[in-house]
């Protein structure tokens, strides 16, 4: 057996260069031509004035994010997207790390539970926001119904929730939760089922509370698994423009408008492509800082 | 002994108010969608009415205007088919790649795999206007062909990542021996390999068809006949008729389209999250 073994693994360990670019390639091919290349040709489009039905391009260096720069609107939906996502991250990481430890004991019924809770991930996001608008509906809205009831508001007196600024962004800001919630939490429970139960056990036996086994073991241990939820998160809130375009499609008065769907709304329906590509492109400082820190995270696990 | 007892009783009133609470309010929205699928309009559009209960009897009009007066069984069909599509060809670039990256191409495989995992993080709004172009210009603009095309871009990456790490878990042994046995490498890979990655395989499949149905933006840029929509878009923007919403039927429509694959999901889901926390729990 000794002597055999390092015959196998030999063969095992000679790599065939050419096969594994043969079976890698098209996929890599696939990617680039749809992923890499359309980025080249947005970086492009942002520095040219290509319009839609328009057959001509110039290119004009920096004239688009000078206008961009330029325009309120373009403020605001920047403001609106950190301000979407960081409130929308903060509450998401309070509640996902609550209801985590909350599911992590078994009890019966448990898979049910998990069920309701995934529905928001699971279901299509657009199906998902469709119900949201029903539910925030202008006079049919449940909301306004009970607020009637309880005699917070008179009939018809109630506020109209995505029709005014601020209700409206706190609606955005909610249905994003809502959505990331059931996420997160999944995320958290795969991290902390790695946790050693011992630790927690033992601490409390030596007389530590439960918010003291919280603050100062279990939730420092599942810091690295918090940051893993926090930075998809961060992604998923700050680049999706399908909540808000369903909800609102950026109004009233674009006050709920984001990065992605003033991109949508000035590149594909003003037919800008030019403006619509530079707006976009506002995106890749974000993705770029988080690329590096899960790189950072990943290259950590690897050395530990 | 008796605060013991106390607290305990405690601890777990409040562990299932939690859980209650929020049981409550993530579900709510579907709970909606059944509660308006069988009201009657008269019910549903009565402000004075409880909305909770049925103050008329429930009805099946709102699914019989659905299937029978609507585009939402094309709208079904049209991402059924793109999504066996798009299937197939994730399974068909991932599987090797993901193969080769794992096992052939060592320490570079490990640097190429995140490199990929990373290009799933590049959005659909950041994509959305260059292809738009690309699609025109290849004529599959207002075609699902425009979404079978574009899909896979994102399926293909997260598939890559989530097979990498199940080929990783085969032992190396067992290739080996079916060479010495004269398989050639990539026949070992056929017979032996794909065989028994029928529950990782089988993950993909499930993961990419949720994806193709989850997608929003790009079927909403390229593609604009009613007829040729997917269900993910048909219905929040054909199932509004000028400034009238159908909420009942809309609400069906919902429904109808998210069970499946959220039970689908559901099943899978543990396998799913292992790829996003891959690195960070070990």
């Amino acid at each position: 057996m000794a002597i055999v073994r390092p015959r196998i693994k030999s063969i095992g360990a000679a790599e065939s260069p050419l096969l594994g670019a043969a079976m890698c390639g098209p996929a890599i091919l696939y990617i680039g031509l749809l992923i890499g290349a359309p980025f080249d040709l947005a970086v492009f489009y942002a520095f040219s004035d290509a319009r839609i039905g328009s057959t001509t391009l110039h290119f004009v260096g920096l004239e688009n994010f000078r206008s961009i720069l330029q325009s309120p609107g373009f403020h605001m939906a920047l403001k609106n997207s950190i301000v979407f996502t960081i409130c929308a991250q903060a509450i998401v990481v309070v509640c996902s790390t609550t209801l985590s430890i909350a599911l992590e004991k078994k009890f019966r019924g448990r898979g049910l539970v998990r069920f309701l809770i995934l529905l928001p991930w699971v279901a299509p996001v657009s199906l998902g926001s469709i119900g949201w608008k029903w539910i925030l509906d202008s006079i049919y809205s449940v909301i306004t119904w009970v607020v009637v009831w309880l005699h917070i508001f008179k009939p018809y007196d109630a506020p109209m929730w995505l029709g005014e600024p601020h209700l409206a962004m706190a609606s955005v800001i909610l249905v994003h939760c809502w959505r990331l919630i059931p996420f997160s939490t999944v995320v958290m429970l795969a991290g902390s089922s790695a946790i050693p139960k011992e630790i927690p056990e033992a601490a409390s036996i030596d007389g530590a509370g439960f918010w003291r086994t919280l603050f100062q073991i279990r939730i420092p241990m599942m810091l690295p698994i918090i940051n893993v939820a926090v930075l998809f998160g961060t992604i998923f809130t700050f680049t999706d423009m399908t909540v808000v375009y369903i909800l609102t499609a950026g109004g009233p008065f674009d006050s709920t408008q984001t990065l992605p769907s003033l991109a949508f709304a000035t590149g594909i329906q003003g037919s800008d492509l030019a403006a619509g590509a530079a707006i976009s492109l506002f995106l890749v400082p974000v993705l770029v800082v988080i690329a590096y820190l899960m790189l950072r995270m990943a290259h950590r696990a690897e050395v530990v | 002994m008796k605060r013991a007892d106390l607290r305990r009783i405690g601890a777990r009133i409040v562990h299932r108010t939690v859980l209650f609470v929020f049981t409550v309010l993530l579900a709510f929205p579907f709970y909606w969608m059944v509660i308006a699928t069988f009201k009657q309009n008269l019910d549903l559009y009565t402000v004075e009415n409880n909305p909770f209960i049925f103050n008329a009897k429930p009805s099946l009009d709102n699914l019989h205007l659905l299937f029978y007066e609507t585009g939402y069984v094309r709208w079904l069909g049209n991402t059924a088919l793109v999504g066996a599509i798009v299937v197939a060809i994730t399974l068909l670039l991932a599987v090797p790649a993901a193969y080769a990256l794992a096992r052939l191409t060592g320490r570079w495989g490990q640097r190429l795999g995140i490199g990929i995992f990373l290009t799933y993080l590049v959005p659909s709004t950041l994509l959305f206007i260059p292809l738009s172009r690309v699609v025109a210009v290849l004529g599959l603009q207002d075609t699902i062909w425009s979404v079978v095309l574009v899909y896979p871009s994102f399926t293909i990456p997260f598939s890559i990542w989530l097979l990498m790490a199940f080929f990783k878990s085969i032992p190396k042994e067992l290739e080996d021996a079916a060479m010495v046995d004269g398989l050639t490498r990539f026949g070992a890979f056929v017979k032996m390999v794909i065989p028994i990655s029928t529950s990782g395989i089988l993950t993909v499949v499930i993961f990419t068809f949720t994806l193709v149905t989850q997608e929003f933006v790009y079927a909403l840029t390229f593609i604009s006949p009613e007829s040729n929509q997917m269900v993910g878009v048909g219905i929040p923007i054909f199932l509004v008729r000028g400034d009238v919403y159908f909420w009942g039927s809309l609400m069906a429509a919902c429904l109808i389209a998210s069970l499946p694959i959220a039970f689908l999901y559901n099943l899978f889901l543990d396998r799913f999250i292992a790829g996003f926390t891959v690195g960070a729990v070990k």
